[in-house]
């Protein structure tokens, strides 16, 4: 019973990750690229839970403890990042910003 | 037990989806908490209920009130939703699909080739804080200072430009 929850978990992991891939790569605006990014991150830490629970050992969620908050801080400097770019271009298309002047 | 785990993965999947298919931001931010709150069971099964709790408070509670909060402040009309069908249209989405789906066919094919080996227990939140503070306390003070860090370059970076002396004398752009 466990064994199918474990390869249950890691192929919903990677099920989610290219979720997440496909959502970063379709759209253009900015926010869902970032809530994309945020969904490839919890996809790696639901397989980082996955190994942790298959060896009984914590470092799993020591892990995923550790992406939560690297997630964290991410998720705020990308989102100052979009009120800057809102604020100096006016949009909030990923294309506008090609150019990386001050 | 299983059948709650293969409900709960539909479910993180249709959501996330959904999330990567919506036009309108805010509906997508509530797909993406119903998301990961189906993970947060599928955590709860796995045997790591500490963090099941932690995917509710963190991801669930603090960082999708964050970009909510951001929406917020960028103002956005109707005309965003539009700009936004208009841009997700099906030249650009299929390509990009379409090779996604090609890794994640050859992941799959992996992953159902291997065998996992040992059985699964509770692993509560004691064990993970021994682990936490004893062998890992180096990794803890580097997330620390990660933290700080983007403190930091979030309010450097979010920083608008200095105002002139009086609202009176100020002047008006555009």
């Amino acid at each position: 019973m466990n064994e199918i929850q474990i390869t249950g978990g890691l192929l919903l992991a990677g099920i989610l990750f290219t979720l997440g891939l496909v959502g970063v790569l379709i759209r253009r605006n900015i926010i869902f690229m970032l809530v994309c990014v945020e969904i490839m991150l919890n996809a790696a830490g639901l397989a980082f839970i996955v190994a942790g629970s298959k060896w009984a050992q914590p470092d799993g969620q020591v892990m995923f403890i550790f992406i939560l908050t690297m997630a964290a801080a991410e998720v705020s400097v990308g989102l100052a990042l979009i009120l800057q770019i809102h604020h100096q271009l006016k949009t909030l298309d990923g294309d506008a910003a090609n150019t990386m002047k001050g | 037990m299983q059948t709650t785990f293969y409900i709960a993965g539909a479910v993180a999947i249709l959501s996330t989806i959904m999330v990567i298919t919506r036009f309108n931001i805010i509906h997508a931010l509530l797909y993406l908490v119903v998301s990961f709150m189906a993970l947060s069971v599928v955590f709860f099964i796995l045997g790591a209920p500490f963090a099941a709790a932690l995917e509710i408070i963190i991801y669930a509670g603090a960082i999708v009130v964050l970009i909510i909060f951001v929406i917020m402040m960028l103002n956005l009309k109707a005309e965003a939703i539009e700009q936004e069908k208009k841009w997700l249209t099906p030249e650009v989405y299929v390509g990009p699909g379409v090779l996604s789906i090609i890794l994640l066919a050859e992941l799959i094919y992996i992953i159902s080739m291997g065998d996992p080996g040992a059985p699964s227990k509770v692993i509560d939140v004691k064990d993970v804080g021994k682990s936490l503070y004893g062998e890992y306390i180096l990794g803890v003070e580097l997330s620390g200072m990660l933290l700080m860090a983007g403190i930091i370059g979030a309010y450097h970076l979010g920083r608008q430009k200095k105002k002139v002396v009086h609202r009176f004398l100020e002047k008006i752009e555009e």
